[in-house]
């Protein structure tokens, strides 16, 4: 399966731990990730919790008090997902959360900003100059893109996740350089004021924000800290009378650094920890203006792709913050970034959408019109196949942002999970789309002047970014792993007093039973799904119960050693991806037949088929896990890349000899 | 002087789309169709808003004649600078038959009922290209008028207008009230922002019904027939120029 085989050579880079500080404007997925400094040097805060870790370290425990109880019912899909259940809350029916006036305004925005893209924006000659052109960012702030979301009285649009996702879509299908400028700003540049701030900086920040009279970046990442966020090194240190911080330190790929006035810092504050009156180091998150003094950047950074936005260094020394520009909670920065990125995800997803759109409109073109061997090409099944697949990669991909940003907007404040999963696919699917769109395209795709390699370039970087895939395919696998050990701690614990809580442990007995013996436990989505699609919810609902199964298996087995286990680890994620692209084909191509919409037939055959390969997909994956074979097969990836990494490259001597 | 202008916005097919001719030849696919407004009828709007920010004129109303639709093109008129906006509403039938001399009555009826000092309209619709709607409505009124405007200029109480006409420029001075139709090279049409879209929702459309006005939309056309353009015949190349003029006359063209 396609998919897959990116997925699996991108994960054996992943294997390697820290991996090399990863590029973007400090978007770094941070939310996955907690540096846990005893035992490995990543770990996710959920892998924390489930395991039972003594009292965690350093600079997640904010995070760690920030999580829910997770004992509390989940009405996320993926989190009962990975407990073998099937929670339908935020699934089902496919979500639609614009009420009219809201739906009327999306309407008449999507126009003008379609034509601008379409007339004004040339997103050849951005990548060309490696800066967006000033006529065009000159419009771009005319036209509102600056505060997409930021609150009308403040001057912005005001625009809800499923609106911003819907404009977002059309930037990323035009010009994902110009999408890197626009969300650099505002997806993850001043986010943080608009979920953390309080109602002064608010007042202060976001009107010119909004107007793009100031430009916003996201300064996580340093030289040394990339993947694992919470190992930062710049320093914020109060002063004595309270009244302001120091901040020093480097950051590293900032997109917008240079061209940015507000910055949204992460450092390491000093802090008493009011239990052990110890002094520990813990991140915090400080709104920092250029003009407070000692702000610099480096030169445009020179990058494969996403050339028109700007990247560089920025550097802190010595600059003197005022108190009131700490963001959020002393200490609380973790938290902050980790929302932060959390709540951007769906927007990659979204634009990235409009991205596969936008290229397979150019395959089609291409192979309606192009004659091979007396036929138009697009009459042969070698084609036929791309693009079906391309079709059915962009299906899920619009479905997952819908999704997440209508969960969103109902307000579901737990979907970590299917923000990470739409994140991983979005960027993964999009490059295989692109990737097919230029094989369809042959040398044609290959040209400049079609306009696909600078996608193909551009898209590389989706894949690293904001948390790269591997870390995230982790963060994935962890937090499912937290719930699934949650509902296994209350399984023990009534083993202890069986006779009060027989009827609970009769169900689960009989439920394993079940599940051993191949039959149904009892999870249907008959009913939910329309019914001329029973046989794919079926499909997803026997994947579900098998990967319950597993994951219930593989905590018993190795336990807290779980987050160890990346090669496992990997692969438990790449099924909850599967099975969460199941379920949200599901849920829409039903929305589509019950509504009688005119594509509802071709919808169906797109749920199916992704159904149907998902499916063995994920069989071949558990089953995988469940043998000893797998065992084998990850030492041997393991004594392979020991042996490299030894020999600093590859081992085997040339078949020739020299 | 009223200092309102009335500006006609009509919802066509949008320039991009591939027109589609039904299969009974009675018209073009319009369902699940990219609408927009008509590009010389943005021309109109953005004329109109101009003379208002030089404050020469008060008020710009913008008018549309068609189904529910039409006031998502008055609402882009609003945005880009209109006051308010009038949706005259006419569907079904009368809609499928509406042609300039049914618009260009509604128009005068509303130019007088609004006391309108300016009517100003794109020189043609991009679907229809009929080019008649902006003659028709004057005659109607009875009122002087500036076609295929390229510049216009209030003076006082008159307007000199810069007109396009086959091989060069034609300038000429009218009394006011007056009936002006944009062309091409008028003006650079703004783009609907976002935040003027925002602002737009607050201003208001009316409606009202052809009835209201006491127009007749009897129309007195009746279409045959659409068809697609033919199709380019496939060319040939010839080797010299006495090869092509043989051709030529061969095919009786010289």
């Amino acid at each position: 399966m396609l998919l897959r085989k990116v997925s699996q050579s991108s994960a054996l880079c992943g294997a390697i731990l820290r991996i090399p500080p990863v590029l973007s404007g400090g978007q770094r997925h941070a939310g996955a990730v907690v540096a846990v400094q005893n035992a490995r040097l990543y770990a996710s805060q959920a892998a924390e919790a489930v395991l039972e870790k003594p009292a965690a370290v350093g600079t997640e425990a904010a995070t760690k008090v920030e999580k829910p109880a997770v004992a509390t019912e989940s009405k996320s899909f993926a989190v009962n997902l990975f407990k073998g259940q099937i929670q339908t809350a935020q699934v089902f029916p496919y979500p639609s959360v614009m009420n009219t006036e809201q739906e009327e305004f999306l309407r008449e925005l999507v126009g003008p900003v379609g034509k601008f893209f379409e007339e004004v924006n040339d997103p050849a000659k951005n990548d060309a100059l490696e800066k967006v052109e000033d006529h065009t960012m000159e419009g771009l702030k005319e036209m509102g893109a600056f505060g997409l979301q930021v609150h009308p009285d403040l001057g912005g649009l005001g625009l809800t996740n499923t609106q911003y996702a819907r404009l977002v879509e059309i930037v990323g299908s035009h010009d994902l350089g110009v999408g890197i400028t626009l969300g650099a700003h505002q997806s993850i540049g001043f986010k943080g004021i608009l979920l953390f701030g309080n109602p002064a900086q608010k007042e202060k920040y976001l009107p010119k924000l909004a107007s793009g009279e100031t430009i916003a970046a996201f300064c996580l990442t340093e030289p040394a800290s990339g993947s694992d966020a919470a190992s930062i090194r710049s320093t914020a240190v109060q002063s004595p009378c309270g009244k302001y911080f120091t901040l020093s330190g480097s950051k590293i790929w900032i997109s917008n650094g240079g061209l940015a006035e507000i910055f949204t810092v992460f450092a390491k504050t000093p802090m008493k920890d009011p239990k052990t009156g110890e002094m520990k180091d813990k991140i915090s998150a400080f709104i920092v203006e250029r003009s407070f003094g000692g702000v610099t950047h480096g030169p445009p950074e020179k990058k494969m792709g996403i050339k028109a936005s700007n990247t560089a260094e920025v550097y802190f020394d010595n600059v003197r913050v005022p108190a009131d520009c700490l963001l959020g909670e002393l200490g609380g920065g973790f938290k902050v970034a980790m929302n932060i990125l959390n709540n951007g995800r769906f927007g990659m997803a979204a634009a990235l959408s409009g991205t596969m759109k936008g290229v397979i409109t150019k395959a089609v073109d291409h192979a309606v019109n192009r004659t091979q061997f007396g036929n138009k090409i697009h009459n042969y099944g070698a084609i036929q196949e791309k693009i079906a697949r391309m079709i059915l990669l962009q299906y899920v991909t619009e479905s997952m942002a819908y999704m997440i940003s209508g969960n969103m907007d109902s307000g579901a404040t737990e979907f970590q999970i299917e923000a990470a999963i739409s994140k991983i696919f979005a960027s993964e699917a999009a490059w295989l789309v692109t990737d097919e769109c230029i094989q369809v395209m042959g040398g044609m795709g290959f040209m400049k002047d079609s306009g696909v390699e600078r996608v193909m370039r551009d898209l590389r970087i989706f894949r690293i970014f904001e948390g790269t895939n591997d870390i995230l395919r982790l963060f994935v696998a962890l937090n499912g792993f937290q719930s699934a050990g949650t509902q296994l701690k209350s399984l023990q614990k009534a083993l202890k007093n069986p006779i009060g809580n027989a009827g609970m442990l009769a169900g689960e007995i009989t439920k394993r039973a079940k599940r051993k013996a191949g039959l149904g436990t009892g999870l249907t989505l008959q009913g939910t799904v329309h019914p001329e699609l029973a046989q794919s919810g079926e499909l997803t609902t026997k994947a579900i119960e098998q990967f319950g199964g597993v994951v219930e298996e593989l905590l018993i087995k190795h336990g807290k050693k779980i987050i160890d286990e990346q090669f496992v680890l990997k692969r438990v994620a790449d099924s909850a991806i599967d099975l969460y692209a199941m379920i949200v084909v599901l849920s829409r191509a039903s929305r589509a037949l019950s509504q009688g919409s005119p594509s509802a037939q071709h919808e169906k055959v797109l749920c199916e088929t992704w159904c149907m390969e998902a499916y063995d997909r994920i069989m071949h994956d558990l089953k995988a896990l469940r043998s000893s074979e797998s065992r084998k097969l990850f030492k041997n990836l393991q004594a392979i890349s020991s042996a490299v990494v030894q020999n600093g490259g590859v081992v085997a001597p040339h078949p020739l000899g020299f | 002087m009223s200092g309102r202008v009335l500006v006609g916005v009509k919802r066509v097919i949008d320039y991009a789309v591939k027109i589609r001719v039904k299969p009974d030849n009675s018209s073009v696919v319009t369902d699940g169709v990219k609408h927009s407004m008509n590009p010389f009828c943005e021309i109109a709007v953005e004329e109109a808003v101009k003379l208002k920010e030089k404050k020469l004129i008060k008020e710009v109303v913008a008018v549309s004649c068609g189904p529910q639709q039409a006031q998502e093109t008055i609402r882009t008129a609003l945005a880009m600078g209109a006051d308010r906006g009038i949706h005259v509403q006419v569907a079904g039938k009368d809609y499928e038959s509406m042609g300039p001399l049914q618009v260009s009555k509604i128009m005068a009826a509303l130019a007088k009922k609004e006391d309108a000092q300016l009517v100003i309209l794109g020189k043609q619709a991009i679907d229809d290209d009929c080019n008649q709607t902006g003659q028709m409505t004057a005659a109607l009124l009875d009122w002087p008028q500036g076609t295929f405007a390229s510049e216009v200029a209030l003076e006082g109480d008159k307007i000199k207008v810069v007109r396009e006409i086959d091989g060069g420029l034609e300038t000429i001075r009218i009394n006011t009230p007056a009936v002006i139709t944009a062309d091409l090279r008028l003006n650079t049409p703004r783009y609907a922002t976002l935040p003027n879209i925002m602002k737009a929702k607050k201003k208001k459309i009316a409606n009202m019904k052809p009835e209201d006005l006491g127009v007749d939309l009897t129309s007195r056309l009746e279409v045959l027939r659409v068809d697609e353009p033919p199709q380019r015949e496939a060319g040939v190349k010839v080797e010299t120029v006495e090869d092509l003029v043989g051709k030529l006359k061969d095919a009786g063209r010289v």
